[in-house]
């Protein structure tokens, strides 16, 4: 029976359910998590065993750039990324290429492949959102949703700051059905606006060009209508100044913009069973933490400022980060975030490019290479790791390297490694500047980081934090069958031998999805059906209808037409709509 | 015009201390699309005898059939790549890629050399008797590739997009070459007795480039550090470049270049910072 299979005798890890390396067998009946199975059901079952292995809920990554315009800017721009890394096809398997940007095949095999079976696509410009939908649709095996970047938005903007609350939430709502997208993502809030000008953001209280709206409203204003709506996903927030010298300050002011806000979850979905609270309670989502901590004022005198901003986040119970670490070597770096793209490439004199995204945001991509030669890049992969060790509570961080911006997801390997193993972080601190070393913390950290610990990181915490714990992250009754088998042995675990670490993360030795193995050990074996998640979300007819009106106003600013302007559920690949805020 | 402009060349690799085995490649029919024969290398022959290198698999479009398909292979290869030659009897303009990676050995090719011969290679040496197609010596990093005839675009160039091309050994082209020689050099040296068209030198970072004839124009643009020396006439001379001095005699490592050169600094179009030198032959551009 598809779907169907029991993995026997591992050493389970399910921080949902607090299960800490139990010896336990893991039930799967048509890709759900069971009980058990029956006698008759074992005969046709798939049966691993995983004895002396690692079993965990299959991969989630919150927070990674895999699927639209941007990415596929990525891919086009850069030639040299992809004649050398290249897949040749099988009779199962496409072929592909591309090593900081995979097409869209390669990436879901390689996440397959690490035991990742869930990804969400951080940044989808709501123009931009029916090719976003189309690359997801076409990357197999990973079930997928995307967050819509509307932290400048022009009708938002405008509704945010005549204060009309009502109507921003009925924009939204209307923007995630029309867009098939899952939760609210803010680039730069009020700056990429002024980008438009030529100009930027850098405090809170400044206001933006014609729309006179400030970050520290567009933050609040965002936050509000996430909660009245009841969101799946906490406010999606890249600070202002993102990568600049000093900008730890206005990251730490932007998250007690949020402290104190009640966060509201109205999902109508059936929740697979967990011990702990499987609800998010957090009101912001940090991303990519390490590229918003720097502080000092130049290059020449930059530290870290991850302490601070950790100190806050460990005194506090609002925020959930992921780290943005940066693993060394080649990288693409792409956001919303149109002026920081420019200001990397008067540092770097790369190729760039920037996209003004009509009414909506920008844009841009900068090819970059993170060298273990170079005083900033070494201080920044000292800062990644210590946004994930710094933090005392691993409930409040989620592992990522912002994938492609600090490296490729390919790299989490070493991730994973560098937060277990302090004898892998002082190898790298040997071979990289000391700067690493003399301008952050994290030469005098010795934590090192449990298997319970990096399944928080990596499946736990991520599927809580937005909103997919009703069947993601945790092996609980009713959960989808999204299962790894590492091949770590818990009971001989030496964080001294990464190198057995690396080896057992870079390739799975199982990887299931909905019950059925789709990778062993890094080779692709099945293909079975993905899906798209996004947030239906409900308001009041009446309201909507003000909104729209509005909206229709302003549309003949855009380039396109109305009748046009939605993404159609036939561009997802098995659309999976979550009711918010109201049933069906 | 390039009286008086002297090259020497030092066209020998450091010679093996062992004796060579050779291995023969005789094609035998005539390609369609062409060959990927990454494959073609001292390194994958060696320690082979001719039957199990007649079964190396060899791209061909969409599909690879064995390396014995397209040629008659005899001898047998020696137990490294260091005691492995590898002749190929006859003309290789449709097989790309010899030589690809290569990092000891020799390969001598009787006729010409399809696209990418010599990329990648890190020690050797390959001798193409006729020409060489595109991409010759591409991202090239120890070795010798010596081409007797004439070469096309790319040569010792980055890949399309990469900003860093060849960063170590020697090309030595005996007649001309095209467009983008050398382009985002990091180091090494490309000696070219005839002459250059377009974006020699484009976007330089180190070592050493030396044409012996004329180049038609964008000579070193967005070059940022390296050499450029063209003995003959630059057609159209690149507008970021400021003349520092004359100079009776150009000395580059074993290169020794005697005549009278202009010397300039650039390309200052891009970058204020940059360090790159161009020699140009003074009695060729008397108006430089």
């Amino acid at each position: 029976m598809a779907g169907t299979i029991a993995i026997k005798n591992g050493y389970v890890f399910d921080p949902l359910n607090e299960i800490n390396g139990e010896i336990m067998d893991v039930y799967v009946r048509d890709g759900k998590v069971v009980k058990e199975l029956t006698a008759a059901e074992m005969k046709t079952a798939k049966i691993i065993d995983a004895s002396g292995m690692t079993v965990m809920p299959g991969g989630v990554d919150s927070h990674s750039h895999v699927a639209g315009a941007k990415v596929n800017a990525g891919r086009s721009m850069r030639p040299e990324d992809h004649y050398k890394a290249n897949l040749q096809k099988t009779a199962l398997t496409h072929s592909g290429s591309g090593y900081t940007v995979p097409s869209v095949y390669k990436q879901g095999y390689d996440y397959a492949a690490m035991g990742y079976t869930t990804v969400f696509e951080a940044a989808i410009p709501p123009f931009e959102a029916l090719h976003t939908h189309e690359e997801m649709r076409a990357t197999p095996l990973l079930d997928m949703g995307g967050y819509l970047i509307l932290g400048n938005n022009f009708f938002l903007m405008r509704y945010l700051r005549d204060g009309d609350i009502e109507k921003a939430a009925a924009y939204v709502a209307w923007m995630m059905k029309t867009h098939k997208s899952y939760g609210i993502k803010c680039v730069n809030p009020a700056g990429v606006e002024n980008w438009s000008w030529g100009k930027n953001i850098h405090s809170l209280d400044e206001a933006n060009i014609h729309f006179e709206i400030t970050p520290r409203e567009t933050i609040k204003g965002l936050s509000e209508v996430n909660e009245v709506l009841g969101m799946p996903v906490p406010l999606h927030l890249h600070a202002n100044n993102l990568g600049h010298p000093g900008c730890y300050e206005i990251t730490k002011d932007s998250l007690q913009i949020l402290d104190g806000i009640k966060p509201r979850q109205d999902m109508d979905v059936e929740w697979a069973e967990t011990k702990m609270d499987p609800a998010r309670d957090c009101s912001v989502y940090l991303a990519h933490m390490m590229f918003n901590s720097f502080a000092g004022t130049t290059w020449g005198d930059c530290e870290s400022g991850v302490k601070e901003i950790a100190d806050y986040i460990n005194n506090k119970d609002h925020v959930v980060i992921d780290s943005g670490c940066t693993p060394f070597g080649e990288a693409t770096v792409m956001t919303g975030d149109g002026p920081a793209i420019q200001d990397m490439y008067k540092l770097t004199g790369n190729k760039w490019s920037n996209t003004d995204v009509e009414m909506e945001g920008g844009s841009g991509v900068i090819p970059f290479t993170y060298l273990k030669s170079n005083p900033v890049h070494s201080l920044q992969w000292a800062m990644g790791l210590e946004c994930l060790l710094l933090i005392n509570d691993p409930w409040k961080t989620i592992m990522t390297t912002d994938s492609p911006n600090g490296g490729p997801f390919t790299k989490y390997p070493e991730v994973m490694a560098w937060i277990m193993s302090e004898a892998f972080r002082k190898q790298t601190f040997s071979e990289c500047h000391k700067w690493a070393n003399d301008r952050s913390e994290l030469g005098g950290i010795n934590r090192e980081l449990s298997l319970y610990d990096l399944a928080v990181l990596t499946r736990a915490n991520p599927a809580r934090t937005i909103g997919m714990s009703h069947r993601k992250g945790s092996l609980g009754l009713g959960a989808d069958g999204d299962i790894t088998v590492y091949d770590i042995n818990p009971q001989q675990l030496d964080p001294n031998n990464f190198e057995a670490l690396l080896r057992a993360f870079r390739k799975a030795e199982y990887t299931v999805k909905d019950g059925e193995i789709v990778a062993v050990k890094g080779e692709i074996v099945s293909l079975p059906e993905k899906r798209t998640y996004y947030s239906e979300v409900h308001v009041e007819g009446e309201k909507e209808k003000e909104m729209l009106a509005d909206v229709k106003e302003w549309f003949r600013y855009y380039t396109l037409g109305f009748a046009n302007y939605p993404t159609p559920e036939k561009y997802l690949a098995n659309p999976t709509p979550i009711q918010v805020n109201g049933e069906r | 015009m390039t009286e008086g402009v002297f090259i020497h060349k030092k066209v020998d690799a450091e010679k093996g201390t062992g004796e060579m085995e050779e291995v023969t490649l005789i094609p035998i029919k005539e390609i369609d699309i062409k060959l990927e024969a990454d494959l073609i290398t001292p390194d994958s022959f060696a320690g082979k005898s001719a039957e199990e290198i007649g079964k190396l698999s060899i791209w061909q479009g969409p599909k690879t059939y064995p390396l014995s398909d397209f040629f008659e292979v005899i001898g047998s290869a020696g137990s490294s790549a260091a005691e492995t030659l590898i002749r190929i009897k006859g003309d290789a303009m449709r097989v790309k890629r010899i030589g690809e990676g290569m990092s000891a050995g020799k390969i001598e090719i009787e006729g010409s050399a399809g696209m990418h011969v010599g990329s990648g290679m890190k020690g050797g040496e390959i001798v193409v008797n006729g020409d060489a197609d595109s991409w010759a010596g591409m991202e090239m990093l120890g070795g010798l590739l010596h081409i007797k005839g004439n070469a096309v675009d790319h040569v010792g160039c980055a890949y399309r997009g990469k900003w860093h091309g060849m960063k170590g050994g020697r090309i030595v082209i005996e007649g001309s070459a095209r467009h983008q020689l050398g382009g985002g050099m990091d180091g090494g040296e490309i000696l070219v007795e005839g002459n250059v068209e377009s974006f020699c030198g484009i976007r330089q970072n180190g070592g050493v480039i030396v044409v012996n004839g004329s180049a038609l124009r964008g000579v070193g643009a967005e070059m940022a550090g390296g050499t450029i020396v063209i003995g003959g006439k630059i057609e159209r001379f690149s507008p970021g470049f400021e003349y520092l001095s004359m100079e009776n005699k150009v000395t580059l490592g074993e290169v020794e270049l005697i005549g009278e050169f202009k010397k300039f600094t650039g390309d200052y179009a891009i970058s204020k910072r940059a360090k790159g030198a161009l020699y140009v032959s003074a009695d060729a551009n008397p108006d430089l």
